[in-house]
């Protein structure tokens, strides 16, 4: 086959289309970046986590910040949540961290309000205020009872 | 002399052992010779233009019409339950993990996987390969080799545009045509899918798939009987194994990738 410089920038062409569609999958929709060491790792315990699954985004105002990286029970049979944050998020000791629906159904993930305090969180240390999940169907089932009773009661 | 049927299945057997046996023979000769000099550069380019780049539009015309048909199918279903806004994350997850790498490998083994199989096969026919091998030259490493390691490079780069495309079409489909929110569409696409779980998942399949229809038919084609319908089994059994071969693979890195 003879040399054909306009074949040989066609298939270069398409190299680049192709790395192109590979690089945007990978970085753009699969959201792979280099975080690098240093990342903050907080642990938090709660009650009730619900529906909260690794992975769920952790956000401070509502801006995502890192995600939880890991979901397992404490010898103190409650849930023992670690979360990834960004590296650059300064949190007081006295933040709160609650487990929040985005939603009325959504995806459940994990809010933090930063507390006060001039001192801040370092890798590896416990938050110690947590709020757990609420969970709905409790609810739904605790109004309806008390609606019941109420009922009852005025017979 | 009556042949038994359990003789019979003994002979399938150790025929099909022997294939695999070839074909594991076939493989390591095929890297060998990939991995030493001289490379055959210019062999590889025509072969990625052959493979790649005349199978580009069947490949993202596919992708966009699998694209609207997930768009269409999703949003009536998922409108059902008030739930739209998600479409992007079906759409999504569906081409990335399952369509794009299974669809780009079967086109491209019809595409261009039988093309590869009979003329390797009809040059062993017409006795071109026996030629190479007066000439001391190593038909696996000048015919062969080319042909497999472009195919190798270029499925994976068509699955992603496969998947690119097929975005945009649901994209044309939710968006333009349904009226759902462009940024709804895009944000729970992106917030949907996963690097580790998902794109890499596709990733390691395309690779796979391009590996297996790569040997397939490069195998089926050299080994091929010298015959005019050598030639023809040879092209209809690259397929017919090769898109089998794609499948079973897929459920099986599917089923592995969550354990």
């Amino acid at each position: 086959m003879q040399p054909s410089p306009i074949r040989d920038f066609i298939v270069g062409l398409f190299v680049l289309a192709g790395l192109g569609a590979l690089a945007y999958l990978s970085i753009q929709v699969g959201g792979l970046s280099y975080k690098g060491p240093g990342g903050l790792a907080l642990v938090a315990s709660f009650d009730e986590i619900g529906g909260l699954a690794a992975r769920a985004p952790v956000a401070i105002s509502g801006v995502k910040v890192g995600q939880v990286s890991r979901i397992e029970l404490d010898p103190s049979l409650r849930a023992r949540v670690t979360l990834d944050l960004d590296a650059s998020i300064a949190v007081p000791v006295d933040s709160t961290a609650s487990i929040r629906t985005s939603g009325l159904l959504g995806d459940q993930f994990i809010a933090l309000e930063p507390g006060g305090e001039e001192e801040l969180l370092k890798s590896g240390e416990e938050i110690a205020f947590t709020e757990s999940a609420l969970s709905i169907e409790r609810l739904i089932g605790k109004f309806v009872n008390n609606a019941g009773l109420d009922t009852e009661e005025k017979k | 002399m009556t042949v038994s049927p359990i003789s019979t299945l003994g002979l399938r057997t150790l025929e099909l052992v022997g294939h695999l046996g070839r074909v594991a023979m076939f493989l390591g000769h095929v890297g060998r010779v990939a991995l030493k000099r001289p490379f055959r550069l210019r062999r590889l380019v025509n072969e990625v233009f052959d493979i790649g780049v005349l199978s580009l539009a069947i490949v993202c015309l596919s992708g966009a019409t699998v694209g609207a048909v997930l768009g269409l199918q999703g949003y009536t279903t998922l409108s059902r339950f008030g739930a739209a806004g998600s479409l992007g994350a079906v759409v999504g997850l569906s081409l990335v993990r399952e369509l794009g790498p299974v669809l780009s490998a079967l086109l491209v083994t019809g595409r261009a996987g039988s093309a590869m199989a009979a003329e390797i096969a009809s040059m062993v026919t017409t006795g071109q390969i026996d030629g190479l091998r007066m000439m001391s030259i190593d038909p696996v490493d000048f015919v062969i080799a080319p042909k497999a390691l472009a195919m190798l490079l270029v499925l994976p780069m068509l699955s992603a545009l496969f998947v690119t495309f097929g975005f945009f079409g649901g994209y044309v489909v939710g968006v333009e045509l349904l009226g759902l929110d462009g940024g709804t569409y895009l944000s729970s696409l992106e917030g949907s899918i996963d690097f580790r779980d998902d794109v890499a998942q596709s990733i390691v399949k395309s690779v796979v798939f391009a590996a297996l229809v790569g040997i397939i038919a490069t195998y089926r084609g050299f080994h091929a009987e010298p015959t005019s319908a050598g030639v023809s089994a040879a092209t209809t059994s690259t397929v017919v194994i090769a898109s089998l071969a794609v499948l079973l693979f897929d459920y099986v890195i599917t089923a592995l990738w969550s354990v």
